[in-house]
């Protein structure tokens, strides 16, 4: 990949009708974006938004075609919407027919459903086939400067290629199905801008935790984030969408990051990426697409992680994270009522007590896998760490990959065997265990290193217990036993 | 939708905050593939403690939820505005919503009423001490109030969401009369933008 991000665009705007103003009032990145997605703006009302990629899976979409046949309504673009099935699949015996009936009904009515409207789906087996958000940017139909919808709260993935990503709920999902539109008020603006450099052992897992712990839970809602600063520059692309995965945790409508040549090296040669001319043309477009030096955004948050440390919660919501060098902390040091009341309940259904050192606490189950952190490079993250040790005797360790691709991809690397070598299960792609749809739950009170997305009470089995990491701290916590670093294990050896 | 004007009713305290929509509705229930049916498991494993607020009987029939702040947060799933309706409720008070599931609610007419967090705590407080009191939201005027107690406040809406809300409108009917708009876009668009047709093979080449 040679050519710059910052060759002069030479006239190819996606779209030039709202992008006229471009000249005269600088504008962000998201603004940037969402106008020149706008079919229709009127005084009063919501801008109507064109989508450019509708994601589709078992769990937020029957309803939807359902409210379609009811009224009569086709699909308005099948060929700008795929589908694949992803939060009930089993992650064994994918071969065999899906032992819960319930399940499987809910995986047939969406292959059902997308072969009588003309959808493209990637069913359960299918070379394919995966998390909606892995398989999304690995097939090059997550391109810069795009929309792009999906009945899942972590939409918000996408935004790493600059694009404007958002979930939306199963009303929306018909809407978009019937008119490849949506009725959308502008969210405000917010950059985050990371100052210094990530120190070595940290990752873009610790970076997005500690940026949910400093805003809050609802730090971001109403607003798109764009994530800014050097230390964001330096991530690659699978880091870019662990950060922007988890913009939804801070309550975000969205999050982004301008596209560069990290991305498109990253998007080049994609089966679904533009080619030849195409290509060139698409570079030119994407080449416009950041926050002009003079743009202002609603709301602006400075974040030093120069000193950062891994981070892993304690609670019951992602914005109840520390360090791993702290403490459970106490409800009492807390000022606001609410904080101390919802971290009072977390220590309870936690089972944890104020003052213990983080890593003094043991798991049971560690879970490598989710939209968040089952792409190759958190696969290779994990391995490195789990290379020629063992899992702690007595601990159940699972390792999803987030799609098939990135299992071919992990197994050409011999990746799977490192996991299997150390005792990790090896299995097939789907959410898994980040929301026990399927057969992987925790069981009550059992407790869990998790490189999901939510600590919710319940949300990896009714009573389970949830600790978010990164995967190099899942693999060493696997190791130790207890919440530990790679380092860690490198000073016991 | 079913146009909501103005909801009357008692209410039942939720006084917790960050109740995401995995504790509205749990992801066992998502494997249905109908619209009905989820009162049943509203708040499905608070509810297994006798102690819910749900499970005492002096706050049964009320048709508003009040709790605290970021409700609806996290999971898109519209399930939690199906159960929260199919239960009964016709209102949700908070002192902040989940983006998404304030969207999902005004597209199903439940309606989501933001208050200042002083009056959140004054409108728990009560219907804390007095279950049988009766609140009125009014969307139209965008007041909720509550005479018995002396308190009342305006609540912000955008001014579509309210329209609808109480036209009842349907969505997808009111962005058809565009399609004029929606067609002229579509013939501006890019050639260089992808389509998902066809599905792709393992190789990288369509098939």
């Amino acid at each position: 990949m040679s050519r710059s991000a910052t060759r002069r665009p030479t006239g190819t705007a996606q779209r030039t009708g709202t992008d006229q103003r471009s000249a005269t009032v600088p504008r962000t990145l998201s603004e940037k974006v969402w106008d020149r997605h706008v079919v229709r703006r009127a005084d009063g009302e919501p801008d109507l938004l064109f989508v450019d990629l509708h994601l589709v899976h078992e769990v937020t979409s029957p309803q939807a075609f359902d409210g379609l046949r009811l009224s009569g309504r086709r699909v308005r673009h099948p060929e700008l919407t795929v589908a694949t099935a992803d939060h009930n699949v089993p992650t064994t015996g994918v071969d065999k027919p899906v032992a819960d009936p319930i399940s499987a009904r809910q995986l047939e009515v969406l292959a059902a459903n997308c072969a009588e409207f003309g959808i493209t789906c990637y069913p359960m087996g299918h070379a394919n086939q995966g998390i909606v958000h892995i398989i999304g940017p690995e097939l090059g139909l997550t391109l810069p400067g795009m929309t792009v919808v999906c009945g899942d709260s972590h939409t918000s993935t996408h935004g790493a290629f600059g694009a404007v990503a958002f979930g939306i709920g199963t009303s929306e999902v018909e809407h978009v199905l019937a008119t490849q539109t949506l009725p959308q008020t502008r969210p405000a603006t917010m950059a985050i801008e990371i100052e210094g450099a990530l120190p070595l052992g940290c990752t873009a897992k610790d970076l997005v935790l500690h940026i949910i712990g400093t805003i809050g839970t609802g730090g971001g809602i109403g607003h798109i984030i764009e994530y800014r600063g050097e230390a964001v520059r330096n991530l690659s692309m699978e880091g870019r969408m662990t950060v922007c995965n988890m913009s939804i945790e801070a309550g975000a409508r969205a999050g982004m990051v301008a596209p560069d040549d990290t991305t498109f090296a990253y998007l080049e040669g994609r089966p679904h990426a533009p080619e030849g001319r195409a290509w060139e043309m698409a570079l030119d477009d994407w080449a416009q697409l950041v926050t002009d030096e003079d743009a202002s955004f609603d709301k602006v948050v400075h974040i030093d992680v120069s000193a950062l440390r891994p981070h892993v919660t304690w609670g019951t919501n992602p914005g109840q994270v520390v360090s791993i060098e702290g403490r459970v902390p106490s409800p009492d040091e807390m000022t606001e009522p609410a904080d101390r009341e919802s971290a009072e309940r977390a220590l309870s259904y936690m089972g944890l007590r104020a003052g213990t050192p983080m890593r003094d606490i043991a798991v049971d189950t560690v879970f490598i896998g989710s939209c968040t952190n089952s792409r190759i490079e958190d696969l290779r993250e994990a391995a490195a760490v789990l290379d020629g040790r063992r899992v702690r005797a007595g601990l159940r360790a699972l390792a999803v990959p987030g799609s098939h691709r990135v299992k071919a991809q992990a197994e050409a690397e011999g990746i799977d065997k490192v996991f299997e070598a150390a005792g990790f299960e090896w299995r097939e792609p789907g959410c898994s265990m980040c929301l026990a749809m399927n057969p992987d739950k925790l069981a009550p009170g059992e407790r869990c290193a998790s490189t999901s997305n939510r600590n919710f009470e319940g949300r990896q089995g009714r009573g389970g217990r949830t600790h978010l990491v990164s995967p190099a701290v899942a693999a060493a916590t696997a190791v130790a036993g207890h919440l530990a670093t790679p380092q860690d294990l490198d000073a016991a050896s | 939708m079913k146009a909501v004007q103005v909801v009357t009713g008692r209410a039942v305290p939720l006084e917790r905050s960050d109740v995401d929509t995995d504790q509205i509705i749990p992801s066992d229930w998502l494997k249905r593939v109908e619209r009905t049916g989820f009162g049943a498991g509203l708040f499905a494993e608070w509810r297994d403690d006798r102690r819910f607020v749900l499970n005492d009987e002096r706050y049964a029939g009320a048709t508003i939820l009040v709790a605290g702040p970021n409700f609806g947060t996290g999971s898109s799933r519209e399930h939690a505005v199906w159960a929260l309706m199919d239960y009964g409720f016709q209102a949700v008070v908070s002192p902040r919503f989940g983006d998404i599931f304030r969207n999902n609610a005004t597209k199903q007419g439940l309606v989501p009423v933001v208050v200042e967090p002083k009056l959140g705590g004054a409108l728990l407080q009560a219907i804390r001490d007095d279950p049988s009191i009766e609140i009125t939201i009014d969307v139209a005027r965008g007041t909720i109030e509550v005479p018995a107690a002396g308190l009342a406040g305006n609540f912000p809406m955008d001014e579509f969401d309210r329209e609808r809300l109480v036209n009842g409108w349907d969505d997808i009917g009111l962005t058809l009369r565009h399609e004029p708009d929606i067609a002229r876009y579509e013939s501006e668009r890019a050639v260089w933008l992808p389509s998902a047709a066809g599905a792709v093979s393992a190789s990288g080449t369509a098939s």
